[in-house]
């Protein structure tokens, strides 16, 4: 029996020729990833487990990014925790103010991650550097920890889903419409411990933004990765960017999969999910009159330069509806500078619309977007349970950049249309 | 080991934005992040909880992010395990690797109810409904992940492996 892509990283990085779907296997690890909430857990169980020395210098990432610019005093002490340790142990990639941006926006654009990749991250949304054919997961801090002394971890060997796709996106939506379909199709538990295979003709239709966003949402079908195949999207993508020499897994032929859903990309419409679950979707033509406070363009799903694109399509010289907030917080400072270079911070503002540095600030409901009781928002972030971003009956609706930047514009959940 | 406490029952997707919200995450400290467990989904849960009780859930306890800080203030809240009828997988992971016991068992969490008295044994996954004198079998965990666990986490594991 043949293995999946994700089966063959595994394999690879735990020096086996062969392995199966549930499996135990310990494999190395090529990045330790933590951000500035889960590391200082991290570097807490590190030291207590009398720990003094990293594994790799170069293989541990720390990217302050979830309440930084520094939101309170509790957020500065973590951050300084968060920069003590990288200091002391000489982490080469670590990304403070002024350097960060959102670490899965980040990553990828600086070329710390590459194809062929074994990668684990102490945020759950490490799942996005699938698009670049790597093997990415989310963990906790303990096997931050565990990771950065040893640079192993142990993995049970996932069996996997593939997706078949055809065709090519209409003009007005994107990998979110993509991502939000297939989790409203199998659910927030559809894809549990399981890769999440993207495959077919219609892949090479998609930009690497759009496979970054479709990986990146993995985790709400409960999966444990995302991988897209590498073609010449990738490694355009991947030239003069990748530290490491990228290494192209394919799956074999008789590689076995629980089932196969072949998905036409043609047929995607503006998608949208409802409070309280990513897999409570909808089209957005179908949600009626849904009034809104405000609107999040951003977060690792979405912050990426054609998402500010997208918005910027829409809003330039329009106006944002009264009585909305429109938040825009490109993920990396290289995006934010190029927003500023091309005129797009201008033309937000100049819509009603506030620009801010990277952070995941709202997304979580950290800070930069807090809602009211009663209030809601339609976000292009990747959660909207409960209190997401806010009090407890606030509301969340997930959707693409084109369709929350169309929102902005009316006031209500609006599908965009080209004029 | 074992556990026997009263049940807080919840229902199926307890995410962990609904364990311990975001806006506490301000902090690493387990005790203080504790006065918020479970806050958004029964507010007067830190209040009831008493040592040993036991949550009992539906499918994907744990969902979304990968803050180890959910299972930790389970643990600091001295609830004496979850039983659920799935985990989601990060939560899975962190709950072993810090030592807190988890159980599969879809019967149990179909007919346990809220305020039975459970009794559950780690080592056999016998569960016992006190209130309703009925017993079900939880799913073993494999061996390498009871090595982890009796070790007392995944870094005391780990020692033990270097130390061999």
């Amino acid at each position: 029996m043949g293995m999946t892509m994700t089966q063959k990283i595994l394999a690879a990085h735990a020096g086996l020729d062969h392995v199966v779907a549930g499996q135990l296997i310990s494999a190395k690890l090529d990045l330790v990833l933590g951000n500035d909430i889960t590391t200082p857990v991290a570097i807490n169980e590190f030291n207590k487990a009398g720990f003094d020395r990293i594994f790799d210098k170069d293989k541990v990432a720390i990217v302050l990014d979830h309440f930084v610019p520094n939101k309170d005093i509790k957020a500065a002490e973590q951050s300084k925790t968060c920069r003590t340790f990288a200091c002391s142990h000489c982490v080469s990639h670590f990304y403070d103010v002024g350097k960060m941006g959102i670490e899965h926006a980040l990553l990828p654009e600086q070329g710390v991650v590459t194809a062929g990749d074994c990668i684990i991250g102490a945020d759950s949304h490490t799942c996005t550097y699938g698009a670049l054919g790597a093997f990415s997961t989310g963990v906790g801090s303990t096997d931050m920890a565990a990771g950065m002394a040893t640079g192993m971890a142990w993995f049970k060997v996932p069996s996997a889903i593939k997706f078949h796709l055809t065709g090519k996106l209409p003009e007005n939506c994107s990998g979110k419409d993509v991502i939000l379909t297939i989790i409203g199709m199998i659910g927030v538990d559809g894809a549990l411990y399981k890769s999440m295979e993207f495959v077919g003709d219609g892949v090479l239709s998609l930009s690497m933004d759009d496979r970054l966003c479709i990986c990146n949402m993995a985790i709400e079908a409960g999966a444990k990765n995302g991988i897209f195949p590498v073609d010449d999207v990738t490694m355009q993508y991947l030239a003069g960017r990748s530290e490491r020499v990228p290494v192209t897994y394919e799956a074999d032929d008789d590689a076995e999969y629980e089932q196969t859903i072949t998905i036409d990309l043609s047929k995607i419409v503006p998608t949208v999910a409802c409070p309280h679950l990513p897999e409570n979707t909808h089209p957005a033509s179908e949600l009626g009159d849904i009034k809104i406070d405000q609107v999040v363009i951003g977060s690792c799903t979405n912050g990426r330069m054609e998402d500010m694109e997208a918005a910027y399509q829409i809003l330039n010289g329009k106006h944002i509806a009264d009585g909305v907030r429109c938040i825009i917080i490109p993920a990396t400072m290289q995006i934010l500078r190029t927003c500023v270079e091309r005129g797009y911070v201008t033309a937000f503002i100049d819509a009603g619309a506030v620009v801010s540095t990277p952070t995941c600030g709202p997304c979580l409901g950290g800070y930069m977007g807090i809602l009211a009781a009663g209030e809601r928002c339609v976000a292009t972030t990747n959660r909207n349970f409960v209190g997401r971003m806010g009090h407890v009956d606030s509301e969340v609706y997930l959707a693409s950049p084109y369709t929350a930047a169309a929102s902005a514009l009316t006031g209500y959940i609006t599908e965009y249309k080209e004029a | 080991m074992n556990t026997q406490g009263t049940v807080f029952k919840y229902p199926d997707n307890v995410d962990t934005d609904v364990i311990i919200p975001a806006r506490y995450l301000n902090t690493p400290d387990a005790n203080e992040l504790a006065l918020h467990c479970m806050e958004d989904i029964d507010k007067t849960f830190v209040e009831r909880v008493k040592p040993g009780d036991v949550i009992v859930a539906g499918w994907n306890f744990g969902c979304g992010s990968s803050r180890e800080h959910a299972p930790l203030v389970l643990k600091t809240c001295k609830t004496g395990c979850v039983i659920a009828k799935s985990f989601a997988r990060i939560f899975y992971r962190n709950a072993i690797n810090i030592g807190f016991p988890i159980l599969e068992c879809e019967q149990a969490a179909d007919e346990i109810c809220a305020g039975d008295e459970v009794r559950v044994d780690f080592d056999t996954g016998v569960i016992t409904d006190l209130t309703t004198n009925k017993t079900y079998q939880a799913q073993p965990f494999p061996p390498f992940i009871q090595h982890i666990i009796k070790s007392g986490g995944l870094l005391a594991s780990l020692k033990e492996g270097a130390d061999e």
